[in-house]
């Protein structure tokens, strides 16, 4: 408890990251931990080499929207409270939270982990996704696999099953619907991040 | 080919014979019974051709098996005729009342009532009604579930054999009850007997309920994997209560024979499955018999681990888990059709068979009746069970991202059935132990108390208790999309954390799956394409012929764009796949505002 208590006391506001996050003291110095680890040169700020350098997310299909994902608009750098911040949206839901909607959502409820998973896709941020886009996503999912046409193909059925007022785009709020029998709190949650 | 031709030839020598008055062979099916009293009867005295004559004795085994299975299937038509019956009432009770009143009817005739025969039970009824339930697992909620499933399988078991086993020889040391020759042991066989919830009687009443999949998984799986415990169980109560005494030596061997059994059964079944694919393989020519591969090989996997007493359900569960994505990928759409409806009619008929079975045995049966070891018996089986879902419930909720609430707690407390396996084993004890009995009368009842009272009060409790239905799904292809990036991005976000969980442990798996295993199990180029497309190709399928079948489409030329992807397995992919390659890249060059496809994003 001594080493937890010194790692904390070295991170500003740190009580504040907690309340807002949800975090215990035991997860944020965890997370404080790896973070050091991956800040090679000791700047206290990560950079988008400093993920590339992860193996697996170099394997991953999505990997460099992930990365974009910590970075917001402009910024070059990540500190170590924004890192914890993204990180707090795969936190496993509370259940036992009394619903208030005057509040606002917390960073791990359904809706706000829909939401980054929404702008991951979005990538223009205009609040929808657009054909371009998804023939994107789709085309670094398949890696290479398959035809234009079919990639094609598949876009218009993604979008014709899901686009309810026709605007040919997949809006929030459709997106979220399409996903209504997909356990998300489930399919969203690191268990480590309890 | 030839015996058919003899056969005709032979009938044409028949009729000409009659026309000339020749005794020759006899009609059409000659066995050779009668050809022999035929013949002396020729040189004796002449007597007149039999024109028609009745045979029973010939036919007499088969026709009766036959005569059983329409009977059981026309009761099963009758129920759904009578509207009101089948809502309340679930047809697995209704078919045990046949089952009595056909046994009662038989007694009252003067026959024997047949009894369901373990041998016949565990060898031809059960291995359809396994191989449905694996083959048809929905793999993403089981894999999800598995820790929990198996402790309830494997601790919730062991603990209701030893609660149950021990009360009741408590019981028996009770004076007043007049069982006090039944030793630790017997009692002990009993409850590890009476404790497996059943997976033919889940099936059968679940089925009906339509819960939600979280609890329909948990209860459902629970029951296939508690086979390995009581197999195990019974086999060492068995060998022990012969010999009388019980070592630590044992109770080790014991536990190492759990691990065998089960891990055992998997792997037989694995092996199976294997083969079962790569024979898959080579099928493109002979499409008719590939759905014979799939049950043969399944029933082999399950007699071949029967025979090591390793657990056969397991095995027969791996094996379909094994082999599915694989044959699948390998088969014709009509083969598909074919395995899936002949799986879903065998084990549909099974499932009749043996609840009638149960009500025929019940009549049939050597009972003894105790009024306090059975009624005790019914109440312990509630109370171990109830006890020991609150309990490890609490212990797993800890480990679990999704908790269980207590309304899921209730119905998998109530929804576990006990069924024709307990009866089973229960017939298979050897008459040796003298309490026989008494227990195939206590587990009968217990049976009997599960499947009327908990099986008819399950569904009104489940809309009282307003507990989450399964919602209808139809294949959505944004679900397949946007499931897919959500495992990458798991995959990725674990990357970051640098934490080695779920997800990264699945993507290792998947990716070792599609550079090695499908390589080797999936025939021509097929092993290349992404599941993703497999998916969608399929959902284009059916909506086509869904179409066709509508009359919205003519059948002669599909016109829209997505028809053309269709691609009949027959044709090699790989020539079509250049052709158009070419074609695009003959397209964007002469084009030059064209947007280049760049795949480096």
């Amino acid at each position: 408890m001594g080493s937890t208590n010194s790692t904390l006391s070295r991170i500003p506001n740190v009580e504040e990251l907690m309340q807002e996050t949800g975090f215990t003291p035991a997860h944020i110095v965890r997370l404080y931990d790896r973070f050091e680890a991956l800040d090679k040169e000791k700047t206290g700020h990560l950079r988008p080499q400093d993920f590339g350098a992860i193996n697996r997310l170099a394997m991953n299909p999505i990997g460099d929207r992930i990365i974009g994902s910590f970075f917001s608009t402009g910024q070059e750098t990540v500190d170590f409270h924004s890192f914890v911040r993204i990180l707090a949206h795969f936190r496993p839901a509370d259940k036992n939270r009394p619903k208030d909607p005057s509040m606002p959502q917390p960073v791990n409820s359904r809706t706000s982990k829909l939401k980054f998973a929404f702008q991951l896709y979005d990538q223009d941020k205009d609040g929808k996704i657009s054909r371009a886009e998804l023939l994107q996503v789709l085309r670094s999912m398949l890696e290479m696999q398959v035809t234009e046409e079919q990639l094609e193909s598949i876009a218009d059925r993604t979008i014709q099953e899901a686009d309810l007022d026709k605007d040919d785009a997949i809006s929030f709020e459709e997106f979220r619907k399409s996903l209504e029998k997909v356990n998300i709190d489930h399919k969203m949650s690191i268990r480590f991040l309890r | 080919m030839s015996v058919h031709s003899l056969r005709k030839s032979e009938l044409f020598v028949v009729f000409v014979g009659i026309g000339l008055h020749v005794e020759a062979s006899a009609p059409a099916y000659p066995s050779h019974g009668t050809e022999g009293s035929h013949l002396t009867n020729i040189t004796n005295t002449k007597k007149t051709f039999p024109v028609l004559a009745v045979n029973y004795q010939h036919v007499r085994k088969p026709f009766e098996i036959a005569l059983w299975i329409l009977l059981a299937l026309l009761m099963k038509l009758g129920f759904h005729l009578i509207p009101r019956l089948s809502g309340v009432v679930p047809e697995s009770c209704l078919l045990i009342v046949v089952g009595l009143l056909v046994g009662g009817l038989i007694k009252v005739i003067g026959e024997e009532p047949p009894v369901l025969d373990s041998q016949l039970f565990f060898l031809c009824l059960l291995p359809p009604i396994i191989l449905d339930a694996g083959y048809f697992l929905p793999i993403r909620p089981f894999t999800e579930n598995v820790g929990t499933i198996l402790v309830f399988a494997v601790i919730g078991t062991l603990w209701n054999a030893f609660f149950m086993g021990g009360l009741l020889y408590a019981l028996c040391q009770i004076e007043s009850v007049g069982l006090s020759g039944v030793d630790l042991l017997a009692c002990l066989l009993f409850g590890s007997i009476v404790s497996a919830v059943d997976p033919v009687a889940v099936l059968a009443v679940f089925e009906e309920i339509h819960i939600n999949e979280l609890v329909h998984i948990l209860v459902f799986g629970e029951s296939l994997l508690n086979d390995a415990v009581t197999v195990v169980l019974y086999n060492l109560f068995d060998e022990f209560s012969k010999v009388g005494t019980v070592t630590i030596l044992d109770v080790f061997l014991g536990v190492v024979c759990f691990f065998v059994v089960s891990l055992g059964g998997i792997l037989v079944g694995a092996i199976y499955g294997f083969l079962a694919a790569f024979t898959s393989r080579f099928t493109s020519h002979t499409r008719v018999i590939e759905p014979l591969f799939v049950f043969l090989y399944s029933y082999m996997a399950y007699l071949s681990s029967e025979m090591f007493h390793l657990s056969g359900i397991m095995a027969l569960i791996a094996c379909g888990v094994v082999m599915r994505p694989y044959v699948e990928a390998n088969i014709s759409h009509k083969s598909y059709t074919t395995t899936k409806y002949f799986l879903k009619m065998w084990s549909s008929v099974s499932e009749t068979l043996i609840f009638i079975f149960l009500g025929v045995s019940t009549v049939a049966g050597p009972h003894a009746w105790n009024w306090t070891f059975v009624i005790t018996t019914v109440i312990l089986c509630l109370v171990s069970r109830v006890l020991g879902v609150i309990g490890l419930t609490f212990i797993i909720n800890k480990f679990r991202i999704v908790k269980l609430t207590k309304k899921d707690q209730f119905i998998v407390a109530y929804g576990g059935l006990r069924g024709a396996i307990a009866f089973s084993l229960g017939y298979l004890l050897s008459n040796s132990h003298k309490m026989r009995n008494l227990f195939l009368t206590a587990i009968i009842t217990v049976i009997f108390f599960t499947v009327f009272v908990q099986g008819m009060t399950i569904r009104p409790l489940v809309e009282l208790l307003a507990v989450k239905k399964k919602k209808e799904s139809k294949p959505s292809i944004n679900e397949e999309i946007h499931t897919e990036f959500l495992d990458h991005l798991l995959t990725g976000v674990e990357g970051v954390c640098g934490h080695y969980g779920h997800y990264h442990w699945k993507e290792k798996l998947n990716r070792f799956n599609k550079t090695y295993v499908k390589r080797w199990l999936i025939a021509g180029e097929n092993f290349k394409e992404p599941e993703l497309i497999a998916f969608y190709r399929k959902m284009e399928l059916k909506q086509a012929i869904m179409m066709v079948e509508s009359g919205q489409l003519p059948s002669a030329l599909p016109s829209t764009v997505s028809m053309q992807n269709i691609q009949p397995r027959v044709i090699p992919r790989v020539s079509k796949k250049q052709e158009e390659e070419i074609r695009r890249i003959l397209r964007s060059n002469l084009q030059n505002n064209k947007q280049k496809v760049s795949y480096s994003e």
